[in-house]
C-alpha cells in the first residue's frame, strides 16, 4: 500500500465555521498533542526539560505557557498537555498522543463572556479570570477544558467525539445571547 | 379607572389587550393588573376550592389571586399574576378556574356546601370505600379545585439557563437595594442588582415622597443610571431571587421574554445561579390583610397596593375608597387619593388612640365587620363601641402592618425572630453564611431608615471584601415612626378569610388547633394554608397569630412554618432550559458514525455513544433478518465493527503492572510484552465491577480496556486506587479512549483482510492468539490487537482518529470484497451469547466471579481490590445463582429476557424462583433461541429441564441447562 493513503478529517468537520449575532466559532487546529504524565518526583525535571527543549514549562495548576505557536495546558492533576511540537524526550515521565482526542475550538467576540456563561459554571470574568488561565470544568453536561485566549476569546476543548454536541451548546447559547439585543 | 394626572406613564402610547376574549385598551408601563383596573375589572379569577369572585389583592409578585393564563395554543402559560405580567400589545389573558367564565361560575356551587368542606373535610369524608378514593373521589375533586391547566402541547419556545459571579449580590431595588448597591459598587466591589419588577426603585415608586428633594421615583431613576454607568455593576431587572443554597450560591428566575410579543428565538426566561462572595438582602417587605367578615370581595386589597396603583400607575380600584389599618402608614393611602381627587369615605383604625392625617372622616378604635356586594364591593359595614355603621365604598384599602420579606434568609434552615415593637418576624443575622439584610427587610419601615441602613450595611460588606468603602452620603427623606397595635383577626357573621389563595379562613385554623393539629406545620398541612404557588405570602403570619390565640401560646412559641425555595414560581422550563429533545444529553459520535447513517443504520445508544444497531438491506422483513445475516456473515467470512467507544487507558510508570495486579482479581505482572490478557475487576464488596483485556505494550507501558459504559467509573476507580489505597505506586494514567479509531475485523477471513490493508503484509507466525503490536495501516502508524469478542479469528485494529472515517470505509470495502461486510450491536451481542461472554447484562452488579463461572481468574497469591470480601463465605456457596446457558427443549421456543426460572413441575410463583434470564437472542448459527441467565446451584445442573416463565410478556418455555458457551467450546476457531 502507498503511503498516507487514508484521508484526514478535522473533528469539527463540515460543523464550523460559525458566526452567531456577535460572536464567531472556529475550529482551531493545534497540531501535535502529547499529554504529559510526570512519574513521583519527577514535576521540576520534567519541567526543566520542557523548558530547555521547547521554551515552555510545566504548567501550574489552571495555567497555561506559551512560546509562538507552542504551549503547555494545565488539564488535570499531575498532568498537560504539550500544543503545538513533537514532544521530546522526556524520561521523567508518560508521554501519551492526544492529538487525535480533542476537538479544540476558539469562540471569539464581545459578549464571548455572556455566551459561555450559559454554559460554564466557573469564574470566566476577566478579573478572576487573565489570557492564559485554564479551567477543566463542564460545558453544559460535557467535560471541557476552557482557555482565556484573549480580552474577548476562548479556547474550548472538548472529547472529539462530541464535537457535534459542542457546537450545538456553543451556538443554541449564542443564539440566546443574540436574541436578547 | 383612570385618574388623570396620576402615573409615572402618562401620555405613553395605549395598548390594545384582550382579557377573556375582550378587547381592552391600557398603556404602556401598566401591569396586566393595573390595566384591568383601569377597564374597571373587578372579578379576575375564581377562588381555588369555593370558586368564589376574586379580584386582585395586590400589586406585586404576592398576588394570590388575579392569576391568569397568558397566550394559547402550545405557548399558553398558565398561572401568570398579572400583577407581574408586564401588558404588551396583542397580550392574550384569560382567567382560570371557572366555567364557564368568570362572572358566571357553575362551580361556585361548592361555595354553598362549604359548611360540609372545610378543613380536614376530604381526609374525613372520602375515606370509603378505598377503591373509590383513586377512581372516583380524586378525579372529581382535582378538576373542581385547581388553577390554571397546561395545554398537554409540546412547547418548542426556548429557555436557557445561566451563571453569573459577582462580589455582593444585592437583592432588590428598592431604597436599601439601591444604596447598597451604589455604595458596595462605588468602593469597588463587583456588583450585582437584582429586582424582581421591570422598573427599579421598590416602594420609591409607589409613594409619593422625596428623597433628597426629588420626587422619590425620580431620585430612583438617577441611582439607576448612575448604576447603569459604572462598569463594576450589573443590573438585573425582572429577575426574582428565588432561592439562597450553600457557599454564596443564589438561584434566580429572569423573565427575558415575557414583556413583549413573541420573539422566535429569543428565551422566554433564564434561570441563574449566581454565586456571590457577600448578599445583601433588601427584598423589602410585604403588607398583610387583615381577617374579617367576607374579606375576599373584589375591590378590597391591601393600602400599599391602593397606593401603588393610584401612584405609579395612576387607576384606582372604585369611584369611593375606604381605609381600614392598624398603623400609621396606611393613612397616606387616603391623603394621596384625596390629593388625586378620589372620594375617601371613611378611615377605619383599630387603633382607639388614632389620629387622623388630613382632612378624613376617621374612626378610631373601629373595625370593619361586614362587606356587602354581589360581584364587588358595594358598602361595608364597621363597628365603633357599641354602634355600627354602614359606609359605602367600591374598594377597601387593607393594613395590618408589614411582613419583612425574610424569606431568602430562611431557605437554610434558619429561622426568624419576632419583634414585639413592628409585629413581624426579622431576620436574624448568619442565618445564610454571607448575607445580610437590610431595609424594611429588617424592620426599617421609614424611607429615611431604608437608605441609611442600605448604605451602612454595603459599607460593613465592602470593609470585610476588603474593599476602601467610600463616603457615601445618605440623602434626606421621610422618617415618620411605624405605630403599630395588633390586629389579626375580626370577629363577626361571615368567613374571615386569611389565605385567599387555598381558600383557608379563620375557623379552618381554630379547627385545626381544636383536632390537635396545635403545631404550626401540621395547621398548616391540616388546612393547607400557605401551600398555595404564593406559598402564604399574605397569609402566614395572621394565621399562626390567629393559631397562637386559639392554642394560648404566643406568636414566637408557635413558630413559623419552614420557608423553603422557590420564593416565587419558577418553571420546570426554566430549570430545565437546554435539554429539549436532544438538547438532553452530548452525543458522543464515532468516527464511523456518517458511514453508519448512510448505510441506514438506526441507532442504539450505549452510555453517551451511539452505536450501529444493525445493517438494514432492501427486502429485510425485519431487523432480525439484518443481525443473522450479520452473524453468518462473521462466522463465515468477516466482519467489521467499530468498538471505538470501548474505554481505553493508557498506564505507565515503574509501578504499572502492580498497580494492575492490584485492581484486576487474575495477575498482568506475568503478562509479556506485546501480549494481551482478559481481566476481571473486583469492587470493593468483591462483587465484579467490570472486565476487558488488557495489553502490555511495553515494560512499564500498558493499554486497559473497559467496557464502553464503564469506561469512566474505572477511571474513577483507578484514581481512587492510586490517590488512596496505593499512593506509593509510582504510576501515572489517562484516557486514550478518543485518540484512537479502532474496528474489530472478525471472521475467518480477517486475516485475508488485514494482509491487505497493512503495510507489509501480516506474518501469522508474528500474530498469534492474544499478540499485539505497531502496525503501519496504509502508511498511518496504527496498532493492532489480535482479540476476539465474537468467537472468531479475529482483530481490532487502531489508527488516529483523524483516520477513522476513511479507514472505516477501507475495511468495509475489502470485507465486502470478500463476502464479508459491517455488523451492528445485535450481531455483536448474538456473537457473545453464542460464546457465552459476559456483559453489564450478567455483571450487573449483584454477582461475583464465582457466580458467572470466573473464580479460578481471582488468584490466590496477591491482594486485589475486593480479594477479602470475595472469600466471604455467603459469596461461595453452591447454593447461589450461577451463570449457565439455557437453550429450549423444543427448538422453536422462545426465551426472553427477564424471564424467571422455575422447576419444571413447580408453580411459577415468587417462592419458587430459582433464577433469571439475563440475555437471549435468536442464533443463526445454532437454528434456535439461547440464553444466558443465573441459576440456584446451576453449574451442577447442567442437562436439568427446567420451565422459564415470562410473567410480563406471557411467555412460558421449557429450556435445558447447560455450558454457558453454546459454540466452539474448546475455542479452535479464535486460535486459527
Amino acid at each position: 500500500m502507498s503511503v498516507a493513503n487514508l484521508v484526514v478529517l478535522s473533528p469539527c468537520d463540515g460543523l464550523l465555521p460559525g458566526t452567531i449575532g456577535a460572536v464567531s466559532i472556529t475550529e482551531t487546529t493545534p497540531g501535535r498533542i502529547t499529554a504529559i504524565l510526570p512519574f513521583k518526583g519527577q514535576d521540576d525535571a520534567v519541567s526543566v526539560a520542557l523548558k530547555s527543549a521547547l521554551g515552555v514549562g510545566f504548567p501550574a495548576p489552571g495555567r497555561s505557557q506559551a512560546v509562538g505557536d507552542v504551549r503547555t495546558l494545565w488539564v488535570g492533576r499531575g498532568e498537560a498537555l504539550l500544543m503545538g511540537a513533537d514532544c521530546p524526550d522526556l524520561p521523567g515521565a508518560a508521554c501519551v498522543d492526544q492529538s487525535d482526542a480533542w476537538a479544540t475550538v476558539e469562540i471569539t467576540g464581545t459578549p464571548v463572556e455572556e455566551v459561555l456563561a450559559r454554559l460554564v459554571p466557573v469564574d470566566l470574568r476577566a478579573a478572576t479570570f487573565d489570557p492564559g488561565h485554564t479551567a477543566r470544568t463542564l460545558l453544559g453536561h460535557m467535560t471541557a477544558s476552557v482557555t482565556r485566549t484573549g480580552a474577548s476569546a476562548f479556547e474550548i476543548m472538548v472529547f472529539r467525539s462530541m464535537a457535534e454536541t459542542l457546537v450545538e451548546n456553543l451556538a443554541h447559547a449564542a443564539s440566546a445571547v443574540a436574541a436578547r439585543s | 379607572m383612570r385618574i388623570a394626572g396620576r402615573g409615572l406613564d402618562q401620555g405613553t402610547t395605549s395598548v390594545p389587550f384582550t382579557f377573556d376574549g375582550e378587547r381592552l385598551t391600557g398603556r404602556a408601563g401598566d401591569t396586566l393588573a393595573a390595566a384591568l383596573i383601569a377597564n374597571d375589572k373587578r372579578v379576575v379569577a375564581r377562588s381555588f376550592k369555593y370558586h368564589r369572585p376574586r379580584g386582585i389583592l395586590t400589586a406585586g409578585s404576592e398576588e394570590p389571586n388575579a392569576l391568569v393564563t397568558v397566550g394559547h395554543g402550545p405557548q399558553a402559560d398558565p398561572n401568570v399574576r398579572a400583577t407581574v405580567q408586564e401588558l404588551y400589545e396583542g397580550l392574550e389573558a384569560r382567567s382560570q378556574n371557572a366555567y364557564p367564565s368568570v362572572d358566571f361560575d357553575l362551580m361556585a356551587v361548592n361555595d354553598l356546601m362549604s359548611p360540609f368542606l372545610g378543613a380536614g373535610f376530604y381526609y374525613k369524608t372520602f375515606m370509603w370505600p378505598k377503591s373509590f378514593w383513586e377512581k372516583l373521589y380524586e378525579p372529581v375533586i382535582r378538576r373542581a379545585a385547581g388553577l390554571g391547566a397546561l395545554s398537554g402541547l409540546a412547547n418548542e419556545d426556548t429557555y436557557e439557563k445561566a451563571f453569573a459571579h459577582c462580589d455582593v449580590l444585592v437583592i432588590g431595588a428598592g431604597a436599601a437595594g439601591l444604596m447598597a448597591a451604589w455604595a458596595a459598587a462605588r468602593a469597588g466591589a463587583d456588583v450585582i442588582l437584582a429586582d424582581e419588577d421591570a422598573r427599579m426603585g421598590g416602594r420609591l415608586l409607589a409613594e409619593t415622597e422625596e428623597v433628597s428633594g426629588q420626587p422619590g421615583h425620580a431620585w430612583a431613576a438617577d441611582r439607576v443610571a448612575e448604576l447603569a454607568a459604572m462598569d463594576n455593576v450589573r443590573l438585573m431587572p425582572r429577575t426574582a431571587l428565588t432561592g439562597a443554597y450553600d457557599q454564596g450560591t443564589f438561584g434566580a428566575l429572569e423573565r427575558v421574554g415575557r414583556h413583549h410579543p413573541h420573539r422566535p428565538g429569543k428565551p422566554l426566561e433564564c434561570f441563574w445561579r449566581i454565586v456571590a462572595r457577600r448578599a445583601i438582602l433588601c427584598a423589602g417587605a410585604l403588607e398583610r390583610p387583615v381577617a374579617f367578615p367576607n374579606n375576599d370581595r373584589p375591590g378590597i386589597m391591601t393600602a400599599g397596593a391602593v397606593r401603588a396603583y393610584l401612584n405609579r400607575w395612576g387607576v384606582v380600584a372604585g369611584r369611593k375608597v375606604a381605609v381600614f389599618a392598624n398603623n400609621d402608614g396606611a393613612h397616606r393611602t387616603a391623603l394621596d387619593l384625596m390629593a388625586a381627587g378620589v372620594d375617601v369615605s371613611a378611615v377605619i383604625d383599630s387603633r382607639a388612640e388614632a389620629q387622623a392625617l388630613g382632612d378624613y372622616k376617621l374612626f378610631a378604635g373601629a373595625r370593619v365587620i361586614g362587606t356587602r356586594g354581589r360581584k364587588g364591593l358595594e358598602s361595608l359595614s364597621l363597628r365603633q363601641g357599641d354602634r355600627t355603621l354602614r359606609i359605602e365604598a367600591e374598594c377597601l384599602a387593607v393594613s395590618g402592618g408589614w411582613n419583612p420579606s425574610v424569606h431568602l434568609a430562611c431557605h437554610m434552615n434558619g429561622r426568624p425572630e419576632w419583634d414585639a415593637t413592628t409585629l413581624s418576624f426579622l431576620p436574624r443575622s448568619g442565618m445564610v453564611p454571607g448575607m445580610v439584610a437590610a431595609g424594611a427587610a429588617r424592620g426599617q419601615f421609614s424611607t429615611a431608615a431604608c437608605l441609611a441602613d442600605g448604605a451602612r450595611v454595603a459599607a460593613d460588606v465592602a470593609a470585610e471584601l476588603g474593599l476602601t468603602p467610600a463616603d457615601t452620603p445618605v440623602p434626606d427623606a421621610e422618617d415618620r415612626p411605624y405605630r403599630i397595635e395588633e390586629l389579626w383577626a375580626v370577629e363577626g357573621r361571615g368567613r374571615k378569610w386569611l389565605d385567599f389563595q387555598n381558600d383557608v379562613h379563620v375557623k379552618d385554623v381554630r379547627l385545626a388547633a381544636q383536632e390537635n393539629f396545635r403545631s404550626v406545620e401540621h395547621m398548616k398541612r391540616y388546612t393547607t394554608q400557605g401551600m398555595a404557588t404564593d406559598q402564604g405570602k399574605n397569609s402566614n403570619v395572621a394565621a399562626l397569630a390567629v393559631l397562637a390565640d386559639a392554642t394560648g401560646r404566643s406568636i414566637p412559641e408557635t413558630g413559623t412554618t419552614t420557608f423553603r425555595p422557590p420564593y416565587t414560581p419558577v418553571s420546570i422550563a426554566a430549570m430545565g432550559a437546554g435539554a429539549q429533545g436532544m438538547g438532553f444529553a452530548p452525543r458522543r459520535l464515532t468516527t464511523s458514525h456518517k458511514a453508519s447513517v448512510d448505510r441506514g443504520a438506526p441507532m442504539i445508544e450505549a452510555g453517551l455513544w451511539y452505536r450501529p444497531a444493525y445493517f438494514p438491506k432492501p427486502g429485510d422483513a425485519s431487523w432480525q433478518e439484518a443481525c443473522n445475516r450479520e452473524v453468518t456473515t462473521v462466522r463465515t467470512a468477516v466482519g467489521v465493527c467499530d468498538v471505538s467507544t470501548l474505554g481505553k487507558i493508557d498506564i505507565q510508570g515503574p509501578d504499572a503492572a502492580a498497580l494492575l495486579d492490584f485492581v484486576y482479581a487474575n495477575t498482568f505482572s506475568t503478562l509479556k510484552v506485546g501480549r494481551v490478557r482478559y481481566g476481571l475487576m473486583l469492587r470493593e464488596d468483591g462483587h465484579v465491577m467490570d472486565d476487558g483485556t488488557t495489553a502490555r505494550l511495553g515494560e512499564d507501558h500498558f493499554l486497559m480496556t473497559t467496557t464502553t459504559a464503564a469506561a469512566g467509573l474505572v477511571m474513577r476507580h483507578l484514581e481512587w486506587v492510586a490517590q488512596t489505597l496505593r499512593p506509593e505506586l509510582d504510576v501515572v494514567f489517562t484516557s486514550a479512549t478518543e485518540h484512537w479509531a479502532q474496528f474489530a475485523v472478525a471472521g475467518p477471513k480477517s486475516r485475508d483482510l488485514l494482509d491487505a490493508v497493512v503495510d507489509g503484509g501480516l506474518d501469522p507466525a508474528a500474530w498469534p492468539f492474544m499478540a499485539c503490536g505497531a502496525v503501519d495501516v496504509m502508511g498511518v502508524p496504527g496498532r493492532l490487537f489480535r482479540i476476539s469478542f465474537s468467537g472468531e479469528h479475529a482483530y481490532e485494529v487502531a489508527v488516529p482518529a483523524r483516520h477513522g472515517a476513511a479507514l472505516y470505509r477501507v475495511l468495509l470495502a475489502q470485507a465486502e470484497a470478500l463476502g464479508g461486510g459491517a455488523y451492528g450491536i445485535e450481531a455483536l451481542n448474538v456473537l457473545r451469547i453464542e460464546k457465552g461472554h459476559v456483559t453489564h447484562a450478567e455483571i450487573h452488579g449483584r454477582t461475583t466471579a464465582f457466580d458467572i463461572g470466573c473464580e479460578g481468574m481471582v488468584s490466590k497469591k496477591k491482594d486485589c481490590v475486593g480479594f477479602a470480601t470475595s472469600r466471604r463465605p455467603g459469596l461461595l456457596e453452591d447454593s447461589r445463582e450461577q451463570l449457565v446457558g439455557l437453550k429450549p427443549v423444543d427448538p422453536a421456543g422462545r426465551l426472553t429476557g427477564g424471564a424467571h426460572l422455575f422447576a419444571e413441575t413447580a408453580d411459577p410463583v415468587r417462592s419458587n424462583d430459582q433464577g433469571y434470564v439475563t440475555s437471549t437472542c435468536h442464533s443463526p448459527t445454532l437454528g434456535h433461541d439461547l440464553a444466558l441467565g443465573f441459576l440456584a446451584n446451576g453449574r451442577a445442573r447442567h442437562g436439568e429441564t427446567i420451565k422459564m416463565v415470562d410473567h410480563l410478556r406471557g411467555v412460558t418455555t421449557l429450556a435445558r441447562v447447560c455450558e454457558p458457551v453454546f459454540f466452539d467450546r474448546k475455542g479452535e476457531r479464535v486460535r486459527g
